[in-house]
């Protein structure tokens, strides 16, 4: 069966103020159906610019090449129309600051019902209907009250709750959603995981969670996209990902974050920073942060190669990576 | 050893306009010694930031007083800190909040050298303040924007550095920051603790962060502190249920997914803070003493505010943990 959503080879440049800025390069990845695929990587790597590439929402004056392809779809083949309809039925997607998407003067109810109204054509009495039942799945308390609330009467997981229920309105097959517990406590955080998957198990939908704590991918995902410098250097089941990692920069990434139960006391950041757009070196991206640099790695980026069980890395080298274990 | 930073009863209330007030710490006591880090963890709204602004006199707390090396803070609108207390700086979560946007890097570092510092050896300062947190001499001539979020972060340090300091407070530094980033700035701010034999009162929401760096950690619920244990003691065994539930709640990694567990609720209202123990409502164990606020009760060398505790009121087939 086909991956509901197939991208290959995608690749984005943004206009910049010294010409054209390449930021992501041959980005390949598959959502099937009902799936939870993560995508990881430091602030900078282009986790956010393939979100909005796949609704649509790059800044004007981006250059996309590549395909996409959603539920036989060619989305960058799309013209507004054709992504008015995508958004409004077929890919959703939620936002690390969900108040910025939510209407501060509107009341939750209002915002729900309207987006409905809009996208779906129902009328008043369906669309409240509609709007209390999905307060209800995402497991905001009192719905009928919470209907008539303003998003600042809301905690920060309520309100990132209810960006949900309005993604969640138009019954789309696939949610995006962009680091939406970064911003929150753990203990919130918690029960936005149990949603999704809950979710996923209840109604199949597919999602595909952007995220840049490991710890979150573990818990909640069963396949990955380990991102740096605008391209994807590792990809597999999460689980063998991140507990035997084949690149030097997941592993590194492992090392820099605390160890839960197993706290040794150090954190072992990775020196530096990631490339800004169009000052990566010429060969592998990573290679200035990497400790197991060889000259050979100097020449051209790796391109994905298979390494093992659905999985593929992006290393010339593959060294033998020591990970603590946790 | 004495104690550094000595918080001793605080409460801080804030009033609004017809609509009463609301006690966002309601009597917390808390002391770190030289050398030492001691970690504030405790959901968002638990009243973290209002003991932090209280602790290096940015507010007033309604009740209970704060000790710096042995003298009372006092709280001070915007007049000059008297000397003794520029020993005593804080870092805010949003470097903009100690960094203005407007003027270099070098000239607000300078602004917090000492002015028995002369000459070129003000200048030399700048240098070294800089080096400390691991940015080149470069960065005096350049203006907060064009670096990193990181890098802003290790400027603010710099910046709270400057005077010297022997005790930071550290109100989450690191939050807004990836893994990378935020063990950068972890670790700058452990060495300098260490190498200098500061204090330091580090404040986050991220339980595995603190369990990494703190020897002591705190946990804050609805303006209390519900437990206080040596860190590894604390993960290890801890003997109040919200912290076994914010432990419960930190993602693992592991071989196959696993959510983490959830804790029912949400936290309530501080203007509306429930009667006996806060917790309550979210407690999977609540029993009939819980009706009565629990003192914190010594447990030889750490400290809970739960009942399951007491050997005289608990079943004792119910462990906190
Ligand atoms: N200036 C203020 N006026 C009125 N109420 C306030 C003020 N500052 C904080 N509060 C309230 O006091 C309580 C504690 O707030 P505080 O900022 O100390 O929490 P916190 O633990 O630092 O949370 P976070 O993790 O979100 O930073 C909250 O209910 C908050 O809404
Ligand atoms: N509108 C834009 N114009 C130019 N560059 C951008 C724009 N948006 C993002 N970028 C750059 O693209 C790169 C990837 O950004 P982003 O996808 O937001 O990263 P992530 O989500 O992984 O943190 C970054 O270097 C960022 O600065
Ligand atoms: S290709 Fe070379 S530089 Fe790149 S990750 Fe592999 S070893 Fe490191
Ligand atoms: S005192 Fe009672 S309600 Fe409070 S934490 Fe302990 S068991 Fe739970
Ligand atoms: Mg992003
Ligand atoms: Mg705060």
């Amino acid at each position: 069966m086909a991956p509901l959503l197939d991208v290959d080879s995608l690749a984005v440049t943004l206009p910049g103020p010294r010409g054209p800025l390449p930021i992501l390069h041959d980005v390949s990845l598959t959502v099937d159906e009902g799936e939870l695929v993560g995508i990881a990587g430091e602030s900078g790597c282009g986790k956010s610019l393939t979100a909005q590439t796949l609704l649509g929402l790059l800044p004007p004056g981006a250059t996309v090449t590549g395909s996409a392809r959603f539920a036989g779809t060619d989305l960058l083949g799309l013209d507004n129309r054709g992504w008015r309809r995508v958004r409004g039925g077929g890919i959703a997607m939620v936002f690390q600051d969900s108040t910025a998407a939510l209407h501060p003067m509107l009341t939750i109810g209002r915002q729900l019902t309207e987006h409905m109204r809009v996208h779906l054509r129902m009328d008043r009495r369906a669309a409240n209907r509609r709007a209390v039942e999905l307060l209800d799945q995402v497991r905001i308390p009192d719905p009928e009250r919470a209907m008539r609330a303003y998003p600042h009467q809301f905690s920060g997981g309520m309100r990132q709750r209810a960006a949900i229920a309005i993604a969640l309105a138009a019954r789309p097959r696939l949610l995006i959603a962009d680091e939406p517990t970064t911003a929150l406590d753990v203990t919130v955080q918690a029960g936005i995981l149990a949603l999704l998957d809950r979710l996923r198990a209840e109604t199949g939908l597919a999602v595909a969670f952007i995220t840049h704590d490991l710890g979150v991918l573990s818990a909640l995902t069963t396949r990955g996209y380990i991102f740096y410098a605008g391209r994807v250097v590792e990809t597999g089941p999460t689980g063998a990902l991140l507990t035997a990692p084949t690149h030097p920069y997941t592993a590194a990434l492992l090392g820099a974050r605390p160890h839960g139960t197993q706290a040794v006391g150090t954190l072992r950041p990775i020196p530096g920073g990631p490339p800004a757009p169009g000052e990566a070196p010429p060969g592998c991206p990573f290679q200035p942060r990497c400790g197991y640099a060889q000259p050979s790695c100097g020449t051209a980026p790796p391109p994905l190669a298979p390494a093992g069980a659905d999985r593929s890395v992006a290393c010339v080298v593959r060294p033998h990576l020591e990970v603590a274990t946790r | 050893m004495t104690d550094l930073l000595r918080i001793t009863d605080v409460e801080v209330e804030y009033r609004f306009r017809g609509r009463g007030r609301v006690r966002a710490v309601a009597g917390v006591s808390l002391d770190v010694a030289p050398g030492q880090i001691v970690g504030l963890v405790g959901e968002s709204g638990c009243g973290k930031s209002s003991l932090a602004r209280a602790a290096v006199g940015l507010t007033a707390p309604s009740a209970g007083e704060v000790r710096y090396a042995g003298r009372p803070v006092t709280p001070l609108g915007w007049r000059r800190r008297p000397g003794a207390e520029i020993g005593l700086q804080m870092v805010f979560q949003n470097p903009y909040a100690s960094l203005n946007p407007r003027r270099t890097i070098g000239a607000q570092l300078l602004d917090g050298v000492a002015e028995t510092v002369t000459g070129a050896a003000r200048r030399d300062r700048v240098g070294e303040l800089l080096d400390r947190v691991g940015m080149p001499a470069a960065a005096a001539d350049r203006y907060p924007h064009q670096f990193s979020g990181g890098q802003r972060q290790r400027l603010a340090i710099a910046r709270a550095l400057a005077p010297q300091p022997k005790m930071i407070i550290a109100d989450e530094p690191v939050t807004a920051l990836d893994a990378s980033s935020q063990a950068q700035v972890v670790n700058l701010l452990v060495g300098l603790v260490r190498d200098l034999d500061m204090g330091m009162l580090f404040i986050s929401h991220d339980l595995a962060l603190v369990h990494e760096i703190a020897d002591v950690t705190a946990v804050m619920y609805l303006g209390r502190i519900v437990e206080t244990a040596p860190t590894r003691e604390l993960w290890r065994d801890p003997r109040h249920p919200y912290t076994r539930a914010l432990i419960d709640a930190v993602p693992q990694i592991g071989p196959t997914p696993r959510l983490p567990g959830t804790l029912a609720g949400e936290v309530p209202d501080p203007a509306n803070a429930p009667t006996g123990c806060r917790f309550r409502p979210r407690c999977p164990h609540a029993f009939a003493p819980c009706g009565d606020q629990p003192p914190t009760l010594q447990l030889g060398g750490r400290s809970a505010a739960c009942w399951l505790n007491d050997p005289t009121v608990a079943p004792a087939a119910v462990p906190a943990h």
